[in-house]
């Protein structure tokens, strides 16, 4: 474990948190300990960092990364809401989102697809397994059709996508990973994290209790049988400097407005990130073919947050006092007299 | 001609819907307003858009009564849809103004008729076609000044007040009165009793307000910054007049920059949601609903009693169950939001029965909210929050927010870090949080809704359960201490009568006429739950009370019979209206004598 100390002068330890209670080999705690890996490394003040989720095995994990951060685990389904509140009273705040397949995709569909409509700035994680684990093992709505429960009941709806619907939504970052292939979820979550908007990243994430068996499509050695990474992501924080040493031609390069850069390195056929249809295109190539897209497919770094649509000062709205949100008494007077 | 009758009538305009008849009503009652004289005005309108019925009470008292009149004194007859029904609701010797055209075969004798060619005069007289239809409500103003000898200076304060944003619009408004004004001179004789004349000394000071125009002026000087809604019949208004002032008075104007965030969200569940996100995050939050949209906040609201979050939540109240009637008036809430949510959940509910407490109670919602860490309800209705009445000016506040038990940065480096979230330092139930963003490293913890020991950390415990729930109610025992006490009237009777919002104005008037028939009633009027132990002492003071409500169910009794001693319980009697029109006096006159008269 390091303990060179990052830019917030902290070491990797100081990024941990309780001891999951999840079970174990879960995703959930892979993903974890990425996150740690992906905080430290981008020196995130722990003050500055807002948990935030609903509730489920993933919206418990909150607890269990950055333990001397605030954190809010809500109620079912309605963590965007409670993650837009909190960041229009306080903009300096980084909105870090947990929530899971039946937290996103079932009971908090509606609230998922309005955040991403306003384009909340704010980072959405989908710790996504396709069943409901707390509860034992239902389907959740993110299980592919023909997907085989734990007990031989077989799936006969559609599934979800919350990568397909954040694209059609116009959502300004979407990216998905698997929760073994830290090398890419550390540089998403980083990239995510920076960029100022609704940052979706959904991350396939195995139930090893009630989803790990034969038949199912989100089970260990299904995703890494059939998981097609559509290019290698690294990510450059602002503070640090690019050096591009890749042959022409071979990576693209998208610069956020934080001044970090994305840096996405061609594997295959070559995908162009702020092409909106070329994503939702590869999306549906590959669930046509039966393989798990994985990477950053799609993001916009020009489009504008909520806050800064509603011209809300950078400035904590929650610091203000009497002097600056009442009417004056004058102000005062002259209202009420307008009354007569 | 009977005996003058002087400022003491009904008016009831009955319109259509969606045609303009709304602006006519109101620059009628700001004209006689102007002159003086005590107007309180009750809209009955339908959930429709265009082209449903539409009624209009405009009732005139020299004392200012402003509960609704079950008696209409002079009726304006502009709907043919509802002409048959509207003129049985007539006083005998009263007056009905009706389109000339309307059928008067076989119409009852003991009313004044005045028939005007309304719509003749609409066609001939004014010019535009675009504005036809809207300006023709007018001409019945012209019709009504006339008949009640309105001067002519009081109509056009009347337009140039209701027209204040739209300048232009003042000179064809009065031109359309003035065909009504000219017509009723050139063509009618008196033949009522009806008369205005100006009076000195009734509205002096008064101006005329909204409820939910007082409430949202009131979160305004509460501090509110971050309010989430989804528009909903009768609350809508409330947050709509957030977003006017909040333009007036929250924009930098240097940067445009808004000191206040106001988001509509995408139904109700989010925005309760984004009003606790905010309120957790430091912000002074609130969010605004009515009928079924609280019920959809019930989760929420569990969640913010559990997890110890400031929010203030408004219910302007209005006919349920389910959709009920949208757009008639109810206090039948009280009992469903007192315990929002499921498990054990009790709420402070403030309980404002005048506009200026709309504005008093909504600025010192935020105040409650941020000193007991929970949510706070403010619980108007329809009535209240969408009628203008009558109020003295509002006044400045005279005290700075109390943003409550708060930890700086700074507080911790004094306590070197050693502090708990659900602690009972103080003894008084209400322990100390911190806000995200807090710099230092003992500032974080984790908010849940799940079971959690003094140090905020996830725990199944059944003691911790428990000892978190008993500070819990020692919490809201704290706030009862500090919630606004009921406002006493006693004089010593026998008889009291306990009543809570918009019931209030129905009282006054009530008590008085009692009180010129030999019956004087001692009155408690609730401000607050949970309730003040003052209210167990009126009852003790009294040999009956009547506990006067908007519902069917007696909501109010049932809770006050819950707070009283045994022995007290017999004392109490309920007296319920629940038709979706605003109590009139009658409605508690009735039902007292009735049951006083019988001896004990």
């Amino acid at each position: 474990m390091s303990t060179t100390l990052n830019r917030a002068g902290l070491a990797r330890d100081a990024y941990k948190g309780a001891a999951t209670t999840l079970c174990a080999g879960c995703g959930h705690n892979s993903i974890t300990n990425h996150m740690v890996k992906a905080l430290y490394e981008l020196g995130v003040e722990p003050h500055l960092l807002a948990k935030m989720s609903g509730i489920g095995c993933s919206s418990k994990t909150p607890a269990y990364f950055v333990e001397t951060a605030h954190g809010f685990n809500g109620v079912h389904g309605r963590m965007p809401a409670l993650t837009t509140g909190a960041h229009l009273a306080n903009r300096q705040l980084i909105m870090l989102g947990v929530s899971g397949d039946g937290d996103t995709a079932s009971i908090g569909l509606g609230q998922f697809m309005h955040m991403i409509r306003r384009n909340l700035d704010c980072t959405y994680i989908i710790e996504d397994n396709g069943t409901y684990g707390l509860t034992k093992g239902q389907f959740s709505a993110t299980a592919d059709l023909g997907s085989v429960q734990k007990k031989g009941a077989v799936n006969t709806f559609q599934p979800i996508d919350p990568c397909a619907v954040a694209l059609a939504l116009g959502c300004s970052f979407v990216a998905r990973s698997f929760s073994g292939d830290g090398k890419q979820v550390v540089p998403l979550i980083k990239a995510a994290i920076a960029h100022r908007g609704t940052a979706i990243l959904d991350i396939i994430s195995p139930c090893v209790t009630f989803n790990d068996h034969d038949g199912s499509t989100k089970s260990y050695s299904w995703v890494k049988d059939h998981e097609e990474s559509i290019a290698d992501v690294s990510f450059i924080p602002f503070f640090e400097e690019v050096h591009v040493d890749y042959e022409p031609g071979t990576i693209r390069d998208v610069r956020l407005h934080d001044g970090s850069h994305i840096v996405l390195k061609k594997l295959g056929e070559d995908h162009d990130p702020t092409d909106r249809q070329a994503a939702i295109k590869v999306l549906e190539e590959g669930r046509t073919a039966g393989h798990l897209v994985t990477g950053l497919l799609y993001v916009d770094p020009t489009m504008a947050d909520f806050a800064s649509t509603e011209h809300i000062p950078d400035r904590p709205l929650r610091d203000l006092g009497e002097d600056e949100l009442r009417l004056t008494r004058d102000q005062f007077a002259q209202f009420m007299s307008e009354f007569a | 001609m009977t005996e003058a009758i002087v400022n003491d009538l009904t008016i009831q305009a009955a319109t259509v819907n969606g045609s303009g008849s709304q602006t006519a009503n109101l620059v009628l009652t700001r004209a006689i307003f102007h002159m003086g004289i005590p107007v309180a005005p009750k809209n009955v309108f339908p959930s429709n858009i265009e082209g449903l019925p539409t009624w209009y009470q405009l009732r005139i008292t020299p004392e200012g009564h402003m509960a609704r009149s079950d008696k209409v004194d002079i009726l304006v007859a502009y709907n043919v849809a509802t002409w048959r029904e509207d003129l049985k609701t007539v006083r005998p010797g009263g007056v009905v103004i009706h389109e000339e055209a309307f059928s008067t075969l076989d119409v009852r004798g003991d009313v004044t008729y005045y028939a005007v060619p309304f719509a003749k005069l609409a066609k001939s007289k004014i010019q535009s076609d675009t504005l036809r239809k809207q300006l023709a409500n007018m001409i019945y103003v012209g019709v009504v000044a006339g008949v009640l000898n309105v001067p002519w200076e009081a109509l056009e304060h009347g337009v140039r007040r209701q027209f204040l944003a739209k300048p232009k619009a003042v000179q064809v408004n009065l031109d359309a009165i003035k065909v009504g004004y000219d017509h009723w001179q050139d063509s009618f004789s008196k033949q009522d009793p009806y008369r205005l004349e100006p009076m000195t000394g009734a509205v002096e000071g008064k101006v005329l307000v909204e409820g939910n125009q007082a409430a949202a002026l009131g979160a305004l000087m509460g501090g509110v910054t971050v309010v989430a809604w989804y528009p909903i019949t009768p609350s809508s208004s409330l947050c709509e007049y957030v977003i006017a002032y909040s333009e007036r008075f929250r924009v930098e104007p240097k940067t445009g920059e808004k000191l206040i965030s106001v988001v509509q969200a995408e139904d109700e569940l989010a925005a309760v949601g984004m009003a606790i996100g905010a309120g957790w995050a430091g912000a002074r939050a609130m969010t605004s609903t009515s009928g079924p949209g609280i019920s959809l906040m019930a989760e929420f609201s569990g969640l913010a009693y559990y997890a110890e979050v400031p929010v203030v939540i408004f219910d302007i109240q209005r006919i349920g169950p389910s959709t009920g009637l949208p757009t008639r008036t109810s206090q039948a809430d009280i009992g469903f939001v007192y315990t929002l949510s499921h498990g054990d959940t009790k709420h402070i509910v403030l309980l404002p029965g005048t506009v200026e407490e709309c504005y008093e109670l909504s600025r010192d919602a935020f105040d409650y909210a941020d000193r007991f860490q929970t949510p706070v309800f403010v619980l108007s209705d329809l009535d209240l929050g969408m009628n203008l009445w009558m109020t003295p000016e509002f006044k400045y506040p005279d005290r700075n927010f109390d943003r409550g038990k708060v930890l700086s940065k700074d507080d911790l480096d004094r306590l070197a870090g050693e502090w708990g979230r659900y602690q009972d330092v103080d003894g008084d139930g209400v322990a100390y949080r911190t806000l995200p963003g807090t710099d230092h490293p003992a500032a974080g913890y984790f908010t849940r809704g799940s079971g959690h020991d003094e140090m905020a950390r996830y725990t199944e415990s059944a003691d911790a359960y428990a000892r978190n729930m008993d500070r819990l109610a020692r919490k809201l025992e704290t706030a009862r201490q500090a919630l606004p006490a009921p406002v006493v009237d006693e004089a010593g009777g026998s008889v009291g009568l306990i009543a809570f919002g918009s019931t209030h104005a129905a009282v006054i008037e009530a008590r008085e006429t009692l009180a010129e028939a030999g019956r004087p009633v001692d009155y408690l009027r609730v401000r607050a739950l949970p309730l003040s132990d003052d209210v167990a002492a009126f009852v003790g003071r009294h040999e009956h009370v009547y506990v006067v409500e908007q519902n069917r169910d007696g909501q109010l009794f049932d809770l006050i019979r819950l707070a009283l001693p045994a022995g007290l319980v017999g004392r109490l009697r309920s007296i319920r209206h629940y038709n979706g029109q605003p109590i009139p006096a009658a409605a508690i006159i009735d039902p007292l004598m009735d049951r006083e008269a019988v001896p004990a």
